[in-house]
């Protein structure tokens, strides 16, 4: 699993039926310490995450381990949307609290 | 799938039983213009590619699977030779 | 998933069964700003893509085999799987927004 930043979503017509209904988005994928490392990829959405959020993607066979995924083609998924990263003590990244809140609503 | 190009051939009269019967090959993996990219590999030949041949290959879990009947102790397995590759216009 | 664009079509005679019948388009992976990446990808084309295209390229053994209807795992890894109509990307500071063809 890595740490990605949603970027962006990807609109596609002409594609395969089982991708039907799921979101596409633009993740970056960040070093372990948020950096941007300026690799892209599009994955599928499992959790609605949505854009500028730090998440974390599975790639390969495991993207379809999610029980929602078993019959969906897809090398890399969204499991989680990161709340907070810390590292050695130090907290690296905090989501908005407000942000927060109007998801749990 | 990648393309490569062969480049030579091992033999090996000691060789995993499940790899009796393939032929094994350097391969350089290379661009569309043939333009090697990295270090060549050996790769495990399942349809009769000869030296010189222009070929696509798989790698990882699925370079295992070219055989119905087992499985293959293979990380870089040739699935095709290719005949013409049609591409763009250049600029 | 990653983005390409289809540079071109490949045609082979001699060639495990399982690629029977089946489109092989020569894509290349492009970043966000259109530059394209080294190596070429070689992937069946389920969506009929044509060159030109920017397409989504999907590269995982088991869902590839799904998607192609075979029983059993074969060794094919990479499919086109969508024609991208349109990306949308935010961070307009960075320069990128909206892309446009």
């Amino acid at each position: 699993m890595e740490l990605a930043r949603v970027e962006g979503h990807v609109v596609a017509t002409a594609k395969s039926n089982r991708l039907e209904g799921y979101k596409l988005l633009l993740v970056q994928l960040l070093e372990p310490d948020l950096r941007e490392s300026g690799k892209y990829f599009v994955a599928l959405d499992t959790v609605g995450a949505g854009e500028g959020e730090v998440v974390i993607i599975v790639r390969g066979s495991s993207a379809r381990q999610s029980e929602k995924l078993s019959n969906v083609p897809t090398d890399t998924s969204i499991v989680a949307i990161v709340d907070s990263l810390v590292m050695n003590g130090k907290t690296l990244f905090k989501k908005h609290h407000q942000e927060t809140r109007e998801k749990a609503k | 799938m990648r393309l490569g190009k062969v480049i030579g051939t091992v033999w090996a009269s000691v060789k995993d039983p499940k790899l009796e019967g393939t032929t094994l090959y350097v391969m350089q993996p290379v661009n569309e213009r043939h333009e090697a990219l990295g270090m060549p590999v050996i790769a495990v030949d399942t349809v009769g590619a000869r030296e010189g041949d222009l070929i696509y290959w798989v790698g990882g879990g699925d370079a295992t699977v070219p055989f119905a009947d087992r499985t293959i102790p293979s990380d870089v397995t040739i699935v095709g030779i290719v005949d013409h590759l049609k591409l763009e216009a250049g600029p | 998933m990653i983005i390409g664009r289809v540079i071109g079509n490949l045609v082979a005679t001699q060639k495990h069964p399982s690629y029977q019948n089946k489109k092989l388009l020569l894509v290349k992976p492009i970043d966000l700003e259109g530059r394209e990446d080294k190596e070429a990808i070689i992937a069946v084309d389920t969506v009929d893509a044509g060159i030109g295209d920017k397409v989504l390229v999907m590269s995982e053994g088991n869902s590839t085999t799904e998607e192609l209807g075979f029983a059993k795992r074969q060794p094919l890894r990479s499919i086109v799987i969508a024609v991208i109509d349109e990306i949308y990307s935010g961070q307009p500071e960075k320069g990128k927004g909206q892309l446009k063809e």
